[in-house]
């Protein structure tokens, strides 16, 4: 039964997986005691549907979008941007939201307890941002290219490099929480946590894209990705944004 | 013009370093006297605690937002009143959970203990039974609320499509 838990699942691509992640994707063997009892419950019809949570500028310091001006020294890695816009469906920008990252080193070591990965922490990197997006939907991160580690899941697993994000909307009902991928990165492929979107296409909405407008020479790569959140559960009614 | 959503991603086991930096779980001021702390457990389908998990509460008409990780023994815990009702709806927060090994959080409702009449008359009723039903509900223990949530197995929570 070890062995068997300790064979990597990995299942063929599924063009109609639909834009989804597959929840209870086996590969991924965390999900197998914690994804919710299916099938869930429909809600009815939603006609109150509010705008929030709305979070104040005050509650976000001047450099929380630049993780590597957080301590005395500059954090070691590749020095990188990432930015984009957070969108509707229907392409309009959810201004003023809250997007927030976090992300291992360079070395692929995140600050917290529970990770023993043998890789040293970097003193002048803690790996977390945050910022509001702007009239146009936009956010901006400067950070490090993070490592890639390797994972308990099975026999010689790495997750590939990435950085975390979570994102509220304009109701609470959009809420996403997900992971940007690099390009090109050859463990995407291997990694469960992202094969779990089965739809190739779907897949790569997570990857983001080199953008050699907003490299910065001499100073930072670019990386660009915008994300799209949805309407917000069935039957509500987004109102306006002001 | 629609365009295809980004998909969701587990927040692992570290999303502490991002997003519990600030402790965020006063949706009311505790001097206030009707202030009550709402806790509970999270548990998964073998009634294991997860200690890397957190939840998110959202009062959908008062428009309060909280959030609290669960600790090493599962719990998490908030400082609360009792929302208002919308119309025709018994007083409820929303519940967002999210953990390793959620590719995508899940969403349920905590609905109060002593607004029978409200919860029996609120849209979501009719569609539950009562074993169901009893999972929304917080429980009143020693002047706090309390509400687990489990996510499969014997008793588990109800759980909504979102």
């Amino acid at each position: 039964m070890a062995q068997l838990e300790a064979d990597p699942v990995v299942l063929p691509d599924d063009p109609g997986g639909g834009p989804e992640v597959q929840v209870d994707y086996p590969g991924y063997r965390s999900t197998r005691w914690r994804v919710a009892e299916r099938p869930l419950v429909t809600l009815p019809e939603e006609f109150h549907a509010l705008d929030g949570p709305v979070f104040g500028e005050d509650a976000i310091g001047e450099l929380d979008n630049d993780l590597t001006r957080q301590h005395p020294g500059e954090p070691i890695g590749e020095r990188i941007t990432v930015t984009g816009r957070i969108l509707d469906e229907d392409g309009r920008p959810i201004r003023g939201t809250l997007v927030e990252i976090w992300q291992a080193n360079a070395g692929g070591r995140y600050r917290h307890e529970v990770d023993q990965h043998p890789s040293p922490l970097d003193p002048n990197f803690s790996g977390a941002g945050r910022c509001r997006t702007d009239s146009d939907g936009r956010y901006r991160f400067v950070t490090i290219k993070p490592g890639a580690y390797p994972w308990g899941n099975h026999e010689n697993a790495w997750r590939p490099q990435h950085i975390h994000f979570s994102v509220f909307g304009r109701q609470f009902t959009q809420r996403l929480v997900t992971q940007m991928y690099f390009p090109g990165d050859p463990l995407m492929e291997y990694d469960p946590i992202a094969t779990s979107v089965r739809d190739p296409k779907a897949r790569a909405l997570l990857v983001a894209r080199f953008d050699l407008d907003t490299t910065q020479p001499e100073w930072a790569l670019g990386y660009q990705w915008d994300i799209v959140l949805g309407r917000g559960g069935a039957g509500t009614t987004p109102l306006e944004d002001a | 013009m629609t365009l295809p959503r980004t998909p969701s991603q587990t927040v692992g086991p570290f999303y502490s370093i991002g997003l519990s930096r600030d402790p965020q779980n006063q949706l009311a001021d505790p001097r206030d006297p009707a202030a009550v702390r709402l806790i509970g457990v999270l548990v998964d389908g073998q009634g294991a605690p997860i200690p890397d998990g957190m939840v998110e509460l959202w009062d959908p008409a008062g428009r309060r937002w909280g959030r609290s990780g669960t600790d090493s023994e599962g719990r998490f815990s908030f400082v609360v009143t009792k929302p208002e009702p919308l119309p025709g709806e018994a007083p409820r927060f929303d519940v967002l959970v999210f953990a390793r090994g959620l590719l995508k959080h899940e969403l349920t409702r905590v609905y109060f203990p002593d607004e029978t009449e409200a919860n029996a008359a609120d849209p979501v009723w009719p569609g539950l039974d009562e074993e169901s039903r009893a999972t929304l509900v917080a429980e009143a223990e020693d002047g706090a609320l309390r509400f687990d949530i489990r996510m499969r197995g014997d008793r588990h929570t109800v759980f909504f499509a979102h």
